[in-house]
């Protein structure tokens, strides 16, 4: 159990960095609460797994310190930092029977037997593996694996975090639903920290408190989910969150008013723009209403989403935005105006949410 | 699940299976033929049923060679099979360094057999052979030309030294075929290096080592073109293993029908313990 600090890291995994792209992970300072569910989000190559490895001790930073409660743990190996990971594939002793398996990270500390023993019973209860503890660990199938992993991870109960490397990647779809609110389950009756690397923003939603999205190397907002849905400190962040991602449209500032053409837009932080650089409105698709007035456009193409459906306009300079209408909803059929949500329409400049942070 | 049927197999397996029954199957038939008839030249032959093999089993000769056999291939297992696992275990992963210790690894395998006998026989004369010279020198008496113990040695070495690359190719593709997520995971749950190789290394070798011991056994248990060159079998019959043992009574006394007999035993006798060590080597296989 332990407070994480990471205190201005950043790794190369060159040995001379000198433009900001060798960097694999830029400038990073945070602190990651004990007790709470963390995910780090991102495309691919983002640096989320480095930052991991980083964490876990399985990579030493270039750059910076990495603290537990306060010691430096920055070069001290995955032991000595009694942490846990689960990894992208299932990692299991193939020899081993289930409960051997489990047992193996008490057994390699030296923990009496009849404490492995109970402490095995109870984590193969919670992770739903009990009948299997008999068997052949290389008999199960991947998600019965990555459970062997998990429960690996958990068993040790004083472990300072368990991290999770893209855990689902190989797990069937219908059963990744099943083992995410397992997770989710698990974290609540452990109260451990748990860290998370996923560039499924479904997988990072549901299961984290606090979303740590990472872009190029370094982090674009950290959050509440509802947080990166509602305020994305940054176009990528409305982008990679939500589908469909945020809507962007190039604007200009009269004043106070945000103006798109000839159209004003009433915006949420319009007094914090700050002359200069490229400015767009963000609006997130579930924000915007087909209306008598407002921003004219052309509807080209209606796309059913299911339980919804998703329209796609364009308005008279060529840009695309979509808004979601229910199914009972009427899509006009060729030329309508549309509205936005004044709470939840910013602008941004040069990508940045303006008034905030790197946008100010 | 019902299995697509596919026929058409067949037609793409059927070059090598005539191959196959051209340069093994035709030549083995023509060693039963002899196996089971007595011949005193001018070609007449004359059915004499079972009575070779029951003199070749019976033969105290086959025993010897068979009891030398069995010990030089198991001596050459217990060496090579570990010994290439400590290499293949101490071979750089990455780096320059990895290429030149392959190239130097697959060295003795390219050699010819004829040349590595002679080489090694000419390297373990005790009068002007590198190492028959200096462990003289350095107050051994080694003759490996008359004595047995001697004899052995240099033949347990030389194929030691000619085969325990081949052991350590195979165990290295099965190391660095195993993904760092193992050694990670085994970091982390606190594994000594021990625990290690004995649950991660170990168990993804296990597919390569069954085929290096495979090959080394079927090799070895065939081998006659070295301790041929070498020492010829001798110092008295002290090195004749079975296929040197085989030459002698097919070639060197005409006696085709005992040494077709003695060849199909020896045939049945690598087959039944091939099959013997995959069974052993795979058995908890899923």
């Amino acid at each position: 159990m332990a407070r994480i600090t990471l205190d201005n890291l950043g790794h190369a995994y060159m040995p001379n960095p000198v433009n900001p792209a060798d960097w694999a992970l830029q400038q990073l300072d945070f602190e990651f609460d004990d007790g709470g569910a963390y995910a780090l989000l991102g495309p691919s190559g983002c640096g989320k797994t480095t930052l991991l490895n980083i964490i876990s001790g399985l990579l030493v930073p270039s750059r910076g310190r990495v603290l537990f409660d306060g010691e430096d743990m920055t070069t001290r190996d995955p032991t000595a930092r009694n942490i846990a990971q689960v990894f992208q594939f299932p990692v299991i002793y193939d020899t081993m029977t289930v409960r051997q398996n489990l047992a193996f990270p008490l057994r390699n500390r030296g923990v009496p037997a009849a404490e492995i023993e109970a402490r095995v019973s109870e984590i193969a209860e919670m992770t739903d593996l009990t009948e299997m503890l008999d068997r052949r660990a290389s008999g199960l199938t991947a998600d019965g694996k990555q459970k062997i992993s998990l429960g690996r991870g958990l068993v040790r109960d004083d472990v300072n975090v368990i991290m999770f490397d893209e855990p689902l990647t190989v797990i069937d779809p219908h059963l990744k639903w099943q083992l995410r609110s397992k997770l989710k389950e698990l974290h609540r009756r452990i109260d451990r920290t748990m860290i998370y690397v996923t560039h499924d923003q479904i997988e990072a939603l549901t299961f984290a408190d606090r979303v740590v999205l990472m872009k190029d190397g370094g982090v674009v907002q950290i959050g509440t989910p509802v947080e990166l849905f509602e305020r994305p400190a940054h176009t990528f962040v409305g982008h990679f969150i939500g589908s469909p991602g945020m809507n962007l449209l190039p604007c200009i500032m009269a004043g106070d008013t945000a103006m798109i053409g000839d159209t004003p837009i009433a915006v949420a932080n319009a007094a914090s723009v700050k002359p200069g650089g490229a400015l767009e409105i963000g609006i997130r698709p579930e924000f915007v209403r087909f209306a008598d007035s407002g921003l004219p456009v052309q509807v080209t193409r209606v796309m059913n989403a299911g339980r919804y459906r998703i329209v796609e306009t364009v308005t008279q300079t060529g840009e695309t935005v979509k808004l979601l209408a229910s199914n009972e909803d009427e899509v006009p059929s060729e030329a309508t105006r549309l509205s936005f949500d004044p709470a939840f329409t910013r602008v941004y400049r040069d990508g940045w949410l303006a008034g905030e942070g790197r946008g100010a | 699940m019902r299995k697509t049927v596919n026929q058409r197999a067949w037609l793409f397996i059927l070059p090598v299976l005539v191959l196959v029954a051209f340069n093994a199957i035709l030549p083995l038939m023509t060693v039963v033929n002899y196996s089971v008839q007595e011949t005193f030249g001018n070609n007449e032959f004359f059915w004499a049923g079972l009575i070779w093999f029951e003199q070749v089993i019976g033969s105290p000769r086959f025993h010897d060679s068979l009891i030398r056999q069995l010990i030089f291939t198991f001596s050459i297992l217990a060496i090579e099979i570990p010994l290439g696992v400590i290499i293949a275990l101490a071979m750089p992963r990455k780096g320059v360094w990895v290429s030149v210790c392959l190239v130097l690894m697959a060295l003795p395998l390219l050699i010819p057999w004829n040349v590595v006998g002679a080489m090694w026989n000419i390297f373990a004369l005790p009068d002007i052979g590198l190492m028959g010279y200096t462990l003289n020198a350095i107050g051994f008496d080694f003759n490996f030309t008359r004595q047995i113990g001697d004899a052995w040695f240099t033949l347990l070495l030389m194929d030691v030294w000619h085969w325990t690359s081949l052991v350590v190719l195979l165990a290295y593709a099965g190391l660095v075929s195993i993904p760092d997520a193992y050694y990670q995971a085994a970091r982390i749950d606190g594994a000594s290096s021990w625990a290690i190789f004995r649950y991660i290394q170990l168990p993804k070798m296990k597919r390569v080592l069954t085929i290096a011991v495979l090959l080394r056994f079927m090799d070895s248990f065939n081998i006659y073109t070295e301790p041929f060159v070498l020492t010829g079998g001798g110092p008295g019959n002290s090195t004749t293993l079975l296929s040197i043992d085989l030459v002698k009574i097919a070639l060197g006394q005409f006696d085709l029908g005992p040494a077709a007999a003695m060849s199909l035993i020896y045939f049945l006798i690598i087959l039944l313990l091939s099959w013997v060590f995959y069974t052993l080597m795979m058995r908890n296989e899923e």
